[in-house]
């Protein structure tokens, strides 16, 4: 049994399994940086202890002082979020050898899947499919050539240390690849110590589709559906729905029947989340796995009424899937967009104080909020303060739902995207499903430089 | 003589120039870090950098002089 949990993270996912702790009568621990004490998730736990100074590195990401605390506090699993530590096998082995069970996967999945190369060997084992690429680094612009060659242009180029969409670019011919490996090796070295290069075959108009998964420590697993989360900025996700608008059903039962598939090869446990490109004709590629609970989960439960947090905590006490993959049901549509604090033309982060903040409010509506109407959004940490998810019989009253609630919600004192989800919420294309990969670029960018 | 913004609010991160340098268009000089984004701030015109007006460690507001290029 687990009574007490300490979540080691902040923001809208601390207060998030707060939330389902308190449903399921388990004691909870927050742990916040000096940058946090004013933050809602600290108030709404049982017990809370300071971290440290601002920075990760003195604060969620110092794994020392979050175990001491766990043990102070007589915790009996740590909750990692999203995250942070949340895919981190060192931290999870601590965990483990402090008497505390980690509430994720095992710290050898979590190595594997963490490893661009060793996730994709994995996977190609598990009988899954993967974007055609290179399984290495790649070192010379001679040498990407000839790869390109082969693979066939467009190639998207990226940075094997790389992140945020730094050191990453589409090319499509010989001439464009030499400048571009040169140019992106080069910022990579400066901005990660290692101008080291991979390439995939870039698939035009793609969309992003992820299928939840649930597995037990017993052998059975089980999918939830698909998310779609394709409308992306800086390579991040902004809207994200269930079910995706655009494959079949046959499809969806194949990517979930892949999905468990490769669950049970990697022997996984807990909540889990295998994403996947889609191209034109709905064929289907391994992207990554996240092994954590993933910020888009909420759509899931909108649709499926069950609770992923709960899932992952009963997983972690030893117990049973309560639910075989024909109880999996689908109802509705729900649609969840990110509130990040940003420039909505430049997506620039804009931190600052927020002096009012105002939800709205509703049957269909529900808010995750990570901040208050009197708050400092301090520089340190992810732009997102709040997730607004709303749910529709079907999709297009979701979207009158979404457009209905954003006009309603009222952030003052600093910029917000608000603004460009207002647009894309209104925007045909957005309404005729036609959510690709390349939205931002394609719809909204386009029409912030008319105006 | 042009100016360099900063165009968001930040840490600088990283100088990529020092005073002295010649730089390019499009040269990176500063990199600001907010919010887990790295943004490099580049020159717009090529030139020497007259005058570096913050330090590694610095917060700077949007629309802060970060360099002079002349």
């Amino acid at each position: 049994m687990i009574n007490k949990i300490l979540i080691a993270n902040r923001g809208e996912i601390a207060a998030r399994v707060i939330r389902t702790c308190k449903d399921l009568n388990i004691d909870t621990v927050a742990v916040y940086s000096e940058a946090d004490q004013k933050a809602p998730f600290v108030s709404m736990a049982d017990e809370s202890f300071l971290l440290g100074p601002p920075r990760v590195q003195d604060s969620y990401l110092n794994t020392d002082k979050i175990i001491s605390i766990a043990k102070e506090a007589n915790v009996d699993a740590i909750h990692p979020g999203y995250g942070f530590l949340s895919e981190n096998g060192q931290f999870a082995d601590k965990c483990e050898h402090a008497g505390i069970r980690f509430i994720g996967p095992s710290a050898e999945v979590m190595e594997k899947m963490g490893s661009k190369i060793a996730a994709r060997e994995a996977m190609e084992k598990a009988g899954v499919p993967v974007v055609p690429g290179t399984d290495g680094a790649v070192v010379s612009s001679d040498e990407a050539i000839d790869i390109a060659r082969e693979i066939g242009y467009p190639i998207m180029l990226k940075a094997s240390a790389g992140g945020g969409g730094i050191g990453m670019q589409a090319v499509n011919s010989d001439q464009e690849l030499t400048k571009a490996f040169e140019s992106n090796s080069k910022r990579a070295r400066t901005f990660f110590g290692d101008g080291a290069m991979f390439m995939e075959k870039k698939l035009d108009h793609a969309r992003h589709v992820e299928i939840q998964i649930l597995a037990d420590r017993y052998g059975n697993a089980i999918h939830l559906f698909e998310r779609e989360c394709s409308i992306q900025r800086r390579n991040q996700k902004v809207v994200e729905e269930a079910p995706s608008s655009f494959i079949s059903d046959e499809t969806r039962q194949k990517m979930g029947d892949t999905a468990v598939k490769a669950a049970k090869a990697l022997g996984y446990i807990s909540a889990g989340t295998i994403e996947f490109l889609v191209d034109e004709q709905e064929n289907f590629y391994f992207l990554e796995m996240n092994t954590r609970i993933q910020v888009e989960h909420p759509v899931t439960e909108e649709i499926t009424g069950l609770d992923i947090v709960e899932a992952q905590i009963r997983i972690a006490e030893g117990k049973e899937l309560s639910i075989s993959q024909s109880d999996v049901k689908m109802d509705g549509h729900a649609i969840e967009v990110r509130i990040y604090a940003e420039d909505p033309e430049t997506f620039f982060p804009s931190p600052g104080h927020i002096s009012k903040f105002e939800l709205p409010e509703g049957k269909h509506i529900r808010n995750e909020a990570a901040v208050t109407g009197d708050y400092d959004v301090t520089p340190y940490y992810d732009p997102m303060i709040g997730k607004l998810i709303v749910k529709g019989s079907d999709r297009s009253e979701a979207i009158a739902r979404l457009k209905e609630a954003l006009f309603t919600y009222e952030i003052e004192g600093i910029k917000t995207n608000i603004p460009m989800l207002k647009t894309v919420a209104d925007h045909e294309e957005f309404k005729n499903g036609n959510t690709t990969t390349a939205f931002v670029e394609t719809y909204y960018l386009p029409m912030t430089k008319t105006n | 003589m042009t100016e360099i913004k900063a165009s968001m609010a930040g840490n600088v991160w990283k100088i990529t120039a020092g005073e002295g340098d010649k730089v390019e268009s499009d040269q990176d000089v500063v990199i600001l870090e907010s919010m887990k984004m790295e943004i490099p701030i580049a020159a717009d015109t090529d030139g020497t950098v007259k005058e570096l007006k913050v330090a590694e460690g610095d917060f700077v507001n949007e629309g802060d002089v970060i360099a002079i290029i002349e």
